[in-house]
């Protein structure tokens, strides 16, 4: 059983974007908080800051979930992934993001890390949805400058090219 | 928009969780999925001293249909309950109802037994249990209770476990042969929480109706040999009896409305 003393500050060690990374924080710390100040991870990006909006989203153990809902002691020894780690080491996107830049899904781009997190996630274990099932899983995420459009284009457009990659 | 301070405990198994709440007191709570918790404690309208994380506890975390039950453990989110494969088969009231739970992305994280100890007068989980008749388990370290749906919701975000309980597992009923069901709601937004949720279970002849979000706590009610414009009019006295309230969402009027419109749409779907 681990106890944690709220005043004392508690080292952290995970798995970040395939790496070990560690830090350390008080219980009270917001996994969002975390990422960013401990660790430079400013990808993660802190919106309403009660789980509404989405902006924070990044995967533990590979399903998307809400940073600025968890803690970071809650993530010590577990897989974390933020859009930091979607990118290659040359910087080269991965389908989705491109996806997202051909079809103008984003604009300023402050929900767009939480998107992409919950779309990989979303895909991995949905791999064929319809466009209603797309808005569906968007609804979680709040973007006030595209209207969604561009996004579902995209999403249905990855889709449809991995389908059409694993068919060949 | 951040939490008091609070200790942080995290058990591996129930017995150390039920001791560290006991220990704690008053001011100790449980830490589930946290979804409305954690929101909770970021707005400060909460400021436990002690938190029990009990999502690494194994022993909490398992699906079983046992007998006439289906009986999901405290640490099982609700998406694991959604991709359960039995779930169509075994509760079609459940995979009906929880699409309309939360997003995509809360359901990851959020638990079943959370929603239920959380006790949100429009939330699904609470609706079903209470429509289906089911089941909260109750665990301290003076032993365990079971209560039936209406007996553990006793109003508004609040419910009969006691500060040293854990629920520890809900227990929905299996469906049986004959049995149709059918849920819906009404919410502003794809996700938000529900102006009114609607839950209905007919066998044979009888009518089962639980109405979600116009009273303080999920209402049901049982009718017999219902037809035409006898439904609706079993539907406008269910709503009246309910009353319902205007706030920033919708005016009472409304409210009853949707009850006699939904609840009418839901029976006719469940009969199908």
């Amino acid at each position: 059983m681990k106890q944690l003393n709220r005043s004392a500050r508690h080292a952290i060690d995970f798995t970040l974007n395939g790496k070990p990374a560690s830090g350390h924080a008080e219980p009270r710390m917001l996994l969002t908080d975390f990422l960013r100040n401990e660790l430079g991870v400013t990808g993660n990006h802190v919106g309403c800051e009660h789980g509404v909006c989405g902006a924070c989203t990044v995967t533990i153990e590979g399903r998307s979930q809400r940073a600025c809902l968890t803690f970071a002691v809650q993530v010590d020894g577990r897989h974390v992934e933020t859009v930091e780690g979607l990118a290659g080491l040359e910087g080269d996107l991965i389908d989705l993001q491109v996806a997202f830049r051909k079809h103008h899904a984003l604009q300023c781009g402050y929900c767009t890390p939480g998107i992409l997190m919950s779309t990989v996630d979303y895909l991995g274990r949905h791999p064929n949805p319809t466009e209603e099932e797309v808005r569906d899983m968007l609804s979680g995420h709040l973007c006030r400058c595209t209207g969604y459009v561009g996004m579902v284009r995209a999403i249905l457009e990855v889709a449809q090219q991995r389908n059409a990659a694993t068919a060949e | 928009m951040k939490p008091r301070a609070f200790d942080y405990v995290r058990p591996d198994t129930l017995d150390e969780a039920l001791t560290a709440l006991a220990d704690g007191g008053e001011d100790a709570k449980v830490l589930a999925g946290g979804q409305s918790l954690v929101a909770i404690l970021n707005f400060r309208l909460a400021e436990p001293s002690v938190l029990v994380d009990i999502n690494r506890i194994q022993e909490l975390n398992y699906i079983k249909a046992d007998g006439d039950m289906i009986e999901i453990g405290a640490a099982k989110t609700q998406a694991e309950l959604q991709d359960w494969p039995e779930l169509g088969d075994k509760a079609p009231l459940l995979a009906q109802a929880i699409p309309y739970l939360g997003h995509f992305q809360t359901r990851n994280r959020g638990t079943v037994c959370g929603s239920l100890a959380h006790a949100d007068p429009s939330s699904e989980l609470p609706l079903c249990l209470a429509t289906l008749g089911g089941e909260v388990v109750l665990r301290s370290k003076l032993g365990t209770r079971t209560m039936k749906a209406a007996d553990f919701q006793t109003g508004m975000l609040s419910t009969a476990r006691r500060t040293d309980e854990i629920v520890v597992a809900a227990r929905y009923p299996v469906k049986r042969p004959g049995e149709g069901f059918s849920f819906t709601e009404m919410a502003q937004r794809r996700g938000d929480f529900a102006i009114v949720a609607v839950a209905a279970m007919v066998r044979n002849g009888t009518i089962r109706l639980g109405v979600g979000g116009v009273a303080d706590a999920p209402a049901v009610r049982e009718w017999d040999g219902l037809e035409g414009d006898g439904i609706d009019d079993a539907l406008n006295a269910f709503a009246w009896d309910l009353g319902g309230y205007d706030d920033i969402h919708a005016t009472a009027r409304y409210r009853r409305e949707l009850v006699r419109r939904l609840g009418r749409r839901v029976i006719e779907e469940a009969r199908t």
